[in-house]
This record gives structure tokens, C-alpha cells and sequence, in this order.
């Protein structure tokens, strides 16, 4: 048997980049445990056009925790209170009968509202572009033993390469900064061979684009650390600190 | 690569130099703490003390053009990176909380801009009252200097003055609390072992370095200036 929960929702309703956003609440009266926390929102948007009314926006694609694009504040936290895990992996069973959940997009002037719960995230593309990849020669594809990596290397850089760009870093960040999603994309990088080349303009073009972005400065709050879905540390933003610092002083 | 002052300005750059003058500024409140220690034992300890500080001369500026550059520098940071947060989230949550866990989000981390301001003022208030207040004299050895003792003790046994220093300095702890964390995770700490136990560090730095302050106008003010650890 499954248990049935009512649970009292408050959501952010806006119509656009610029329109004026306002919270609306509706009361779901059979929400099953087992379902997803985005099942609950597909339900609710049922009931919404059922009853003639607009559904609500929100953002996701896999379903599975590995695509990035699910990226809600739960009750103030994002992904809500389950530790990494990504809001469309988290289940209504972490929930109790008769509770209210407030649900708000990440909120940061570099990620403006689409509609509602959906912002645009091309902020983040735009630090990639800046430098968060590497040149390789055309042609075939190389042997792939063709370059010896330490293990330790290796698996360092896989931590940070497990980022999937959700966007949860900068929601939660008390002064919105995008330091972890950047330090990640930079790291994962940095630590291999093949990007070696290309280091030292990486980090500086990557750290000067999350500025021009218009995210916040770093305080080491390290709340960014805490929610996020994949468990990415700090330390990646200790590796960007460095990096950047030998980009500096080695003067070219 | 970017030239100096682009590096300065980048995200990277500001925490870092909010971390070396984080930093300087602890070495120097060392400092000033031991010095200020020699009001206890041997009398005229502390007034030849500051009597040799202020016979550097031309050194004694240079050290205190550092000190207001390390501080207004420190401030500038600070603030800015307050304000860019307004700039960065103009519309802010209805709901938030932390989720705990690796998060160093506390009472002193939040309240950083803010303990900030206090030592800012309190700062301005200090050097006015003691380098620009009273100068009384004394004859040391037969040499004529400041009686910066007397100030003090007259000072400290005024219960304004006394519980006024010992609100701001425990404050202080706060400030110290997260930024003696901080200040080496700007320059490049990783989280992990370490981080932790320089977390912990900065906690006993923090209280341990600010009792020592709070200690001087505390003990003055209640044995009235009399106390027998302060010699005549
Ligand atoms: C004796 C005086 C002071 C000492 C020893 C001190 C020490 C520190 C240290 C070690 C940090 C950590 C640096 C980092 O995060 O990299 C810090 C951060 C900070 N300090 Fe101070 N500080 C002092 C005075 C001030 C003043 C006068 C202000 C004025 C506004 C201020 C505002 C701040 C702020 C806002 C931060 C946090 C910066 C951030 O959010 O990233 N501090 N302080
Ligand atoms: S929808 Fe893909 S990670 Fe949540």
C-alpha cells in the first residue's frame, strides 16, 4: 500500500523576463509517495488544465539526475532537502501528509525567468565557450591508452566532469556566484594533459566571462558545495584560485 | 595574459587580496596585542613601549601608510563584494535555507559586512581617542614622553568607553571566526582535512586573540586602574 499525502503548494508564477512574478498556491489532495517530486508537479499541471487554467513551467529533460536541466528552489534550498540529488530524483516520500512546499526558480539577475519556474541558464554556455574546451587535430580518433594519466589525475578530473550544469550552485550561493559550476568546468580540464595547451587562457577567459556574466563574487559560503546534485567540493574552486594565480605570475 | 589591475578586479583577484589583507591584518592585531600586554608588569613598561614606536620617525609613517592601505583596501572588498550580491540577485528568495552538510554558512559568515562596519567605525573612534586624544607627559629615565598608560587606564575605567571596546572585540570573534577560515581558502585551501581543521584553528584563534584584547579594558575597569598586575 501506498500512502496518500496532501501537500499545500506555493509556486512562482511569471510571465516573462520583465513581467512582475507573484507566488499562486493550490492544494493537491492526493499526492502518491512514491512519485517523483516532478510527478507531483505533472499531476498538479493536469489538474491546472483540467480546470481550464495555465499550467506551470518548469525545466527538466532526463528524468534521471544525469541532464542538468531540473533546477528548482524547494522550500529554500535548491534541489530541495535531500543531499545530492536533483529535484526530479527526489521523492514525494521525503514529504509528510498536510505539508507546504514553496517552489521558486534559481533567482539571479545572470539567469532571468523565462516563464516561472523556467530561467534561461545560457550564462553558463557563454563560460564555456570562453574556454572550457580543448583543440585537438582532426582525423581519426587517437588511441585511447595513447597518453598515460595518473590515477589520481584521472579520477579527480572525473569528480569535476560529473558536473551537470544545473545551475544549483548559483541558486543557493547567498551572493549568486558561479564560481563552482565555473572552477568545475575549468578543473576538469586543467587536470588532464590534454588541456594542458590551453590552461592558462582558460582560466583567465572562463573566470573574466562569469563576471562579464554579472554573477556574485565567492565568500566561501560553501553552501554550493551542500547542495549540490553531484557532490562537486569546493576544492574545485581552490583549483581555479590556483590556476589562475600561475596564470598571473607566469606573466605570458 | 591579463595585466595586474584586470587580474586584481576579477573575482579571483578580490578574494585573494581580501585574503592577504585579511590576513596582514591578523599578524598586525598579533602584534598590537603583544604590545599592548607590556600595560602589565613592570611600570613604564608600556610607555617606553610606545615611546619607541613613536621614535621611528619616518618608519613609524611608512608602517602606518601600510596599515590604513591594508584596512582601506581590505574594506573596499569587502563592501564591494557586499554590493555586488544586491547586483547579482536583485530579486531574492521568499524561502531559503541552508542545507547544511560541507556548508560553512554561520551566524559569523553571514554577518561578515556587518561585523565589518563595526570594526570600521570602532576603528575610526580608537585611533581618536587614543593617538589624537590627550597627550599627557611623563619623565622616563629623564626622558619626556607621552603617558599613553594614564590615557588608557583614564579611558578604560569610564564603563561607556571599557564596555563599549568589549562589545565591539567580541564581535570581533565573529569577523575572525570565518575570515581566519576564509582568508587561506581564498588562497587556493582545498575542502578536506585540513580545511576542517584550519576551520577549527580559527575558531580558538578567534576567541583566544579577542580575550586578549577584551582582557585589558575588562580588568581595568573593574579593578578601577588599580589592579596589581598594573605596576606604579
Ligand atoms: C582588524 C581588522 C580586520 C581583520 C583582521 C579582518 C580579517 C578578515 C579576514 C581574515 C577575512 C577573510 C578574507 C577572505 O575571505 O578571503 C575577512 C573578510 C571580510 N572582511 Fe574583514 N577584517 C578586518 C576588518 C574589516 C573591515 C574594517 C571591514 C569593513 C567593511 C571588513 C569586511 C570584511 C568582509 C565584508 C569580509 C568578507 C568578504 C567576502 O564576503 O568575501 N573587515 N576579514
Ligand atoms: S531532469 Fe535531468 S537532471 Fe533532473
Amino acid at each position: 500500500m501506498s500512502k496518500e499525502m496532501t501537500i499545500h503548494l506555493k509556486y512562482w508564477k511569471q510571465n516573462g523576463p520583465n513581467a512582475k512574478g507573484y507566488f499562486e498556491e493550490y492544494t493537491l489532495d492526493s499526492v502518491n509517495e512514491h512519485m517523483s517530486f516532478l510527478e507531483m508537479l505533472d499531476v498538479l499541471n493536469e489538474e491546472l488544465m483540467l480546470a481550464g487554467k495555465e499550467p506551470v513551467e518548469f525545466d527538466y529533460d532526463c528524468r534521471e539526475g544525469i541532464c542538468g536541466s531540473c533546477n528548482l528552489v524547494i522550500n529554500g534550498q535548491a534541489h530541495g532537502p535531500k543531499e545530492r540529488v536533483a529535484a526530479c530524483q527526489l521523492h514525494m516520500r521525503n514529504y509528510s501528509d498536510g505539508d507546504h512546499i514553496t517552489i521558486e526558480p534559481p533567482r539571479a539577475a545572470a539567469f532571468p525567468v523565462i516563464k516561472d519556474l523556467v530561467v534561461d541558464r545560457n550564462a553558463f554556455d557563454r563560460i564555456i565557450e570562453a574556454g572550457g574546451y580543448v583543440s585537438v587535430k582532426t582525423g581519426s580518433a587517437p588511441e585511447a591508452n595513447a597518453i598515460p594519466i595518473e590515477k589520481e589525475d584521472a579520477d579527480t578530473a572525473f569528480d569535476y566532469a560529473t558536473c551537470i550544469g544545473c545551475g544549483a550552485c548559483v541558486a543557493a550561493c547567498p551572493n549568486a556566484s558561479a564560481s563552482l559550476f565555473t572552477g568545475a568546468k575549468i578543473a576538469h580540464l586543467n587536470k588532464l594533459p590534454q588541456g594542458e595547451v590551453e590552461r592558462k587562457n582558460r582560466v583567465v577567459a572562463m573566470v573574466d566571462q562569469m563576471k562579464e556574466e554579472g554573477f556574485g563574487d565567492c565568500s566561501n559560503y560553501a553552501e554550493c558545495e551542500a547542495v549540490c546534485p553531484v557532490g562537486i567540493s569546493i576544492s574545485a574552486i581552490a583549483e581555479m584560485r590556483r590556476d589562475y594565480m600561475k596564470a598571473v605570475m607566469s606573466g605570458d | 595574459m591579463p595585466s595586474l589591475i584586470k587580474a586584481l578586479n576579477s573575482q579571483v583577484g578580490r578574494k585573494i587580496m581580501t585574503g592577504i589583507t585579511g590576513i596582514g591584518l591578523m599578524l598586525f592585531l598579533i602584534g598590537h596585542l603583544a604590545g599592548n600586554f607590556s600595560i602589565f608588569g613592570e611600570a613604564e613598561a608600556f610607555n617606553k613601549y610606545t615611546h619607541t614606536l613613536e621614535s621611528l620617525g619616518p618608519l613609524l609613517y611608512l608602517i602606518e601608510a601600510g596599515l590604513a592601505f591594508f584596512f582601506l583596501y581590505h574594506a573596499i572588498l569587502g563592501i564591494s563584494i557586499w554590493r555586488q550580491r544586491k547586483k547579482a540577485r536583485p530579486e531574492g528568495y521568499d524561502t531559503y535555507r541552508t542545507k547544511g552538510g560541507p556548508s560553512h554558512q554561520t551566524l559569523a559568515s553571514k554577518s561578515m559586512i556587518y561585523t565589518g562596519i563595526i570594526i570600521l567605525v570602532f576603528l575610526v573612534l580608537h585611533i581618536w581617542h587614543f593617538k589624537f586624544g590627550p597627550s599627557y607627559t611623563t619623565m622616563v629615565d629623564g626622558t619626556e614622553m607621552r603617558d599613553l598608560r594614564r590615557l588608557v587606564i583614564e579611558e578604560f575605567t569610564n564603563p561607556l568607553v571599557a564596555f563599549g571596546y568589549i562589545g565591539v572585540l567580541a564581535l570581533a570573534i565573529l569577523h575572525l571566526a570565518h575570515g581566519a577560515w576564509s582568508a587561506f581558502t581564498s588562497l587556493g585551501m582545498k575542502h578536506g582535512e585540513t580545511s576542517k581543521k584550519v576551520q577549527f584553528g580559527a575558531y580558538i584563534f578567534a576567541i583566544v586573540l579577542m580575550l586578549g584584547f577584551i582582557f585589558i579594558p575588562l580588568y581595568i575597569f573593574l579593578t578601577g586602574g588599580e589592579g596589581s598586575l598594573i605596576a606604579y
